[in-house]
């Protein structure tokens, strides 16, 4: 009575992805790749207190092998694309799994930053498309001209805007939300829990997202206090 | 009928290998060709069903509830013994066989229970294999407890939850022979009758609880592993769809019903606490083990246990048993606390109820040690009682627990239908008059793994069976005589609601067949209980339709069923002049109390026929013959 | 004490389902959240009406029949508690009570608050076992199992299959009662043969199943009535993605998730082979 079913023949990297389960653990290699970067582009960015020399030789330096600058892109895009893909289908299956909602639903134990993951997602990626288009691009660049290869300018005269500021803060601040969550359940998601050492790691998710955050809102505040100029 | 029992011959150690070697065997190639329902899926009938489907057989497994899982098994607390002798105690088979024979006070048959002791090894190892999380001693060994008052430490546990794990187990391998096309499940299916036909158990009618289809199901056997019938008193241990209807509708169809009165009293109980009650808790007796049992001296003494000086209570277990103390088995310390109850010095606001003391324990143990032991008991005490048992001494009542009444079945497990097989708690076969702690889970066990599978084989190779089909008259007359049930059953629009006949109905069982009983109560009781069952066909109202989804009606069938039940162990215990194990008559007790067994004249098991709707049933005495154990009274002093 | 419970009403799948508001006075404190509806249902019966529909059968808190939302959680406000051991002290005089069935696609409703959970027995009949036939097993002693180890592979055993990880998941996930039997086997050593098949076919029945992924939230542990850490699911991930890793053919069972309740028709495997 056992039925074959031929239907799409599947290959085991596809059987893996169409589980849950696989499209978690793609989502938590590719939010580690993320999370390394934002750790790094942090550094990077936080040369603006040395003054425009130091960030603009900065930006100079990324840019000597092309090759690097491009891989490292396509790298960090195709995590990014992996990373909202396996999103918005674990969004589309959660809606599907649950058809009629309940008339009152409580939260018993979990954060806020765990549940509201599915909102901090899409709101990030349309920080990091404007962000991209206003200090990568020069597209968008309200606030004065945008310079190539001035980056010290086009930093200060873009958060000289107080709404590129208060839009940068504010997408800092979800930013730490889903670092607080990601960075810890990214290791749930491949299997690493134990008793002992998964609360240190909660709490260490918690402190770099603090430490985050203010490293990046550092500037635009500085920015905006004309601490920097 | 001749009641044989089909015990082999020859010397007790050597029964079972001589029955299996005489067994004929089914073709392996032929197994898939025979099929076999079973009803339950407890660690019997789980067990079985799953054993049947490994060796090719054509399972069809049915359950009440909606997962095989939650068969009422699963709440057992305390765990299962085997004769292991891990411990090098001195246990081997011979003293489990002797202990349970001396348990059940001499009223249980001698070759049963030692093939019961003697396959109690391979279940341990079984279960082991199957992943089930035994406790461990630091060294990796299974770790034993004592249990219940035995001398040697034989008993196997997974925490307090010893029986959801090994009915996990045998409900893990059930799904795995589900998953292999083996056994077919049907869950919220409840048998409603038995189908005979030429004198042989083919088939069962069933009714879908979802959709209220009345089905019939054919096959070559039948075996039922439905559980007892402690909820003929309607407060029980047992689940509250625990029910005696598959037990009841194969008696009305010919199998006989062994030993009715003897059920079991679990002295270690959480008190009723008001009428809204629906049922009882039980506490593990494992408890026991470091609480003393206490009441105050005085009579209607209502200070709070801690204002009661120590020289003002009466720690009547210890005092009267000095050996045992409150390890005595379940039915002396049961009927003790009965007993003190009784002159008034019961303590709680209904008076029904004894302290069980773990202050001494904390003081000499440390509160940490008896947290490790007990811990999640206490948990589940404070949270039905709002008291806190590390300040304030429990309180404990006794409570029905456990029948070892049943379908009367020989060696085989086959009751006098043939191709009927009975197992776990349906029978009656191993417990006598009395079951010892940690033996239910052990007796479910070993019908369903280690002696079904293979005494249905040789049913099904010595039997040639004609073919059946569903319109044979007997599968039609079963089909209508359900559809006539369930429809008589709506059809009646009376005032009363189901719980309240049922309600009732426990309360006159458990005032004069319970804990102790009398010819003259019993004669009240028998009178009462056709005067309830007559108003109930007549005044109950069963709500909503046939159709579908209908917990009233599912009740109301199984409540008929225990009021003709209720009125067999009346009749069962009336005629049992002697007192034994459970069944306790206050007309026959020795000068200090205890219970006064006959056995010049009582050594039989008590198998009951049925004939007709409220006409006398014919007793059938199977002689109870001990060669190896010899009876003496049993002494705990 | 008075209550107000006000119960999801539906009489079958396919109608429409609502709340109704039902007054429930002479409450005893001391009885159960179960035996505060056996009061209703009395009550209802009484009055010609249909009794609600509830699941319920040990009311010990151990065989994981009964489950209902109450006020938004699951098995109600206290917690390791299932609803039958839930006694009325826990709520105030005069209280409202919102009770609502588990909802999950995976859960199809079949009676006022009565879900059918037969996913759950696919998940465990996909591979939730150890593949030892009966009188095949060595001497119980033979295989020494660490008491850490047997601790912890009966930590995650306790669960109950209530149900209530589904109803409290905002993804309607299993992975708590998936990871939890993936968890209680592979954990100890006579488990671990087939680890790798188990955790595959498991989890693939499980994704088939309809239930949501697992986002790492954490509500299920919090509404277990067994407090099953999640652990267990970081347990089931890690031996699928092993499990992947080593798997050298492309072949998992599986059984095709039905909700029909007559059984005219046998249950279907379907073993999908892969290039």
């Amino acid at each position: 009575m056992a039925t074959t079913v031929i239907g799409a023949r599947e290959t085991r990297p596809a059987r893996f992805w169409a589980a849950t389960n696989g499209k978690k653990v793609v989502m938590a290699i590719t939010g580690a790749i993320l999370f390394l970067f934002v750790i790094g582009h942090m550094l990077g960015n936080l040369q603006v207190f040395e003054g425009p020399d130091k960030l603009n030789a900065y930006g100079r330096f990324l840019r000597i092998v092309p090759e690097i600058l491009w891989t490292v892109r396509i790298v960090l895009l195709a995590s990014v694309i992996l990373h909202i893909w396996a999103a918005v289908q674990l969004a589309a299956r959660k809606i599907q799994a649950r058809p009629v909602g309940y008339a009152k639903h409580e939260n018993v134990v979990s954060d806020y930053a765990s549940r509201t993951m599915y909102w901090s997602g899409p709101i990030l990626l349309a920080f990091v498309i404007f962000h991209l288009l206003h200090l990568t691009a020069g597209v968008i660049h309200p606030g004065g001209e945008f310079v190539e290869g001035d980056v010290y300018h086009n930093v200060v005269a873009g958060f000289q805007v107080w709404y590129v500021s208060a839009w940068y803060i504010f997408s800092m601040i979800l930013l730490g939300f889903h670092i607080r969550h990601g960075a810890w359940s990214m290791f749930q998601s491949v299997g690493i829990n134990h008793p002992r050492y998964t609360p240190i790691l909660k709490k260490a998710a918690a402190v770099l997202a603090v430490v985050i955050v203010l490293g990046y809102i550092s500037i635009p505040i500085s920015v905006l206090l004309g601490l920097v100029k | 009928m001749e009641l044989n029992a089909r015990i082999p011959s020859g010397p007790i150690q050597d029964k079972w290998d001589k029955a299996r070697f005489e067994m004929k065997l089914v073709n392996p190639a032929n197994k898939r060709k025979h099929s076999i329902i079973v009803v339950g899926s407890g660690l019997a009938g789980g067990s079985a069903a799953a054993s049947l489907g490994e060796l090719g057989y054509n399972v069809k497994c049915f359950c009440f509830q909606d997962s095989p899982r939650r068969a009422h098994s699963i709440a057992a607390q305390g765990g299962i013994n085997a004769a292991k002798n891990y411990q090098n105690d001195g246990d081997s088979v011979y003293r489990l066989f002797y202990d349970t024979v001396k348990g059940g006070d001499f009223r249980a048959r001698e070759a049963n229970v030692y093939r019961l002791a003697q396959v109690s090894v391979n279940i341990i190892d079984q279960c082991v294999a199957q992943g089930v999380p035994f406790a461990r001693e630091y060294g990796g060994a299974l770790a034993n407890r004592s249990f219940g008052g035995a001398q040697v430490s034989r008993t196997f546990y997974a925490r307090g939850q010893t029986g959801q794990q090994l009915l996990l187990g045998a409900y893990q391998a059930l799904e795995r022979q589900v998953q292999a096309g083996t056994v077919q499940m049907f869950p919220r299916t409840e048998m409603l009758d038995l189908i005979v036909i030429d004198g042989h158990a083919r088939g069962i009618v069933t009714r879908n609880l979802v959709t209220g289809d009345i089905d019939t199901h054919l096959a070559d056997a039948v075996i039922l592993g439905s559980g007892g019938y402690g909820n003929v008193f309607y407060l029980s241990t047992n689940a509250k769809g625990s029910n005696a209807t598959a037990v009841w509708r194969a008696h009305k169809r010919g199998a006989l019903f062994a030993n009715p009165c003897f059920t079991q009293i679990h002295p270690t109980c959480i008190p009723v606490s008001g009428d809204y009650q629906s049922k009882l808790t039980l506490m593990s007796e494992s408890l026991r083990n470091d609480g003393r049992i206490w009441v105050p001296k005085k009579k209607g003494d209502k200070r709070p246990p801690d204002q009661i000086p120590e020289d003002e209570r009466d720690y009547y277990l210890e005092r009267k048993y000095p050996s045992f103390g409150n390890l005595v088995p379940r039915d002396v310390a049961s009927r003790n606390a009965k007993h003190v109850c009784d002159e008034g010095r019961g303590v709680g606001q209904t008076g029904l109820g004894v302290y069980l003391d773990f202050s001494d324990a904390i003081r000499r143990l440390g509160r940490k040690t008896i947290e490790d032991r007990y811990g999640n008991l206490f948990e589940m005490y404070e949270r039905i009682t709002d008291e806190d048992p590390y300040k304030v001494p429990m309180r404990i009542y006794p409570a029905i627990h456990y029948t070892m009444g049943g379908l009367w079945v020989d060696y085989y497990l086959m009751s006098t239908i043939p191709g009927l097989f009975v197992i776990g708690e349906a029978n009656f076969s191993d417990h006598g008059a009395n079951r010892l702690g940690a033996s239910a889970l052990m007796q479910g066990l070993s019908d369903g793994y280690f002696i079904v599978p293979y005494t249905v084989g040789d049913y099904l190779a010595t039997n040639k069976l004609e073919k059946v089909n569903e319109s044979h008259p007997e599968a039609r007359n079963a089909v209508a005589c359900v559809q006539q049930t369930v429809q008589k059953l709506l059809s009646i629009k009376g005032k009363r609601t189901v719980d309240s006949f049922h309600r009732q109905l426990g309360k006159i069982v458990w005032d004069y067949c319970g804990m102790s009983r009398t010819a003259e109560g019993l004669e009240t009781a028998i009178a009462q209980i056709r005067e309830l069952r007559d108003e109930f066909w007549e005044n109950v109202n069963v709500p909503g339709s046939a159709d579908d989804l209908n917990q009233s009606l599912e009740k109301a069938a199984r409540v008929a069923d225990f009021f003709e039940l209720a009125e067999l162990m009346c009749i069962d215990a009336r005629e049992r002049n002697e007192s034994a194990g459970g069944h306790f008559r206050e007309e026959y007790q020795t000068p200090d109390g205890e219970a006064q067994r006959d056995d010049e004249n009582y050594a039989y098991v008590a198998a009951w026929e049925y004939r007709g709707y409220g006409n006398y049933p014919t007793l059938q005495k199977e002689p109870l013959e001990f060669e190896y154990v010899h009876p003496s009274q049993r002494s705990y002093k | 004490m008075r209550v107000r419970l006000k119960i999801w009403r539906q009489k079958s799948p396919n109608t429409r389902g609502q709340f109704v508001s039902y007054p429930v006075d002479n409450v005893n404190p001391d009885m159960s959240m179960l035996e505060c509806l056996d009061v209703l249902n009395e009550q209802l019966t009484e009055n010609g009406e249909e009794p609600v529909a509830f699941e319920h059968d040990c009311r010990e808190g151990i065989c994981g029949s009964c489950g209902f939302m109450i006020n938004g959680i699951a098995h109600g406000p206290l917690p390791a508690t299932t609803v039958c051991q839930l006694t009325m002290r826990h709520f105030k005089d005069g209280e409202e009570l919102l009770l609502e069935p588990w909802r999950a696609r995976a859960f199809p409703l079949i009676k006022d608050l009565i879900v059918d959970r037969r996913a759950f027995d696919r998940i465990i009949a996909s591979g939730g076992y150890i593949s030892v036939s009966t009188g095949s097993a060595p001497d119980g002693n033979t295989l020494p199992v660490p008491k850490e180890a047997a601790d912890r592979a009966m930590d995650a055993a306790a669960c109950i299959g209530c149900g209530a990880c589904v109803a409290a998941c905002p993804n309607a996930s299993s992975s708590l009662f998936t990871g939890a039997k993936i968890a209680h086997l592979g954990t100890l050593p006579q488990g671990k043969p087939e680890k790798d098949r188990r955790a595959i076919r498991m989890v693939t029945q499980m994704n088939l199943e309809g239930f949501g992924g697992c986002t790492n939230i954490g509500e299920c542990t919090g509404v277990c009535p067994k407090e099953i850490p999640l652990e267990v699911i970081a347990a089931m991930n890690r031996d699928y993605l092993r499990g992947n890793w080593h798997a050298r053919d492309n072949v998992v069972t599986t059984i095709r998730p039905f909700t029909e309740w007559s059984y005219g028709s046998k249950l279907q495997i379907d073993e999908q082979s892969q290039s």
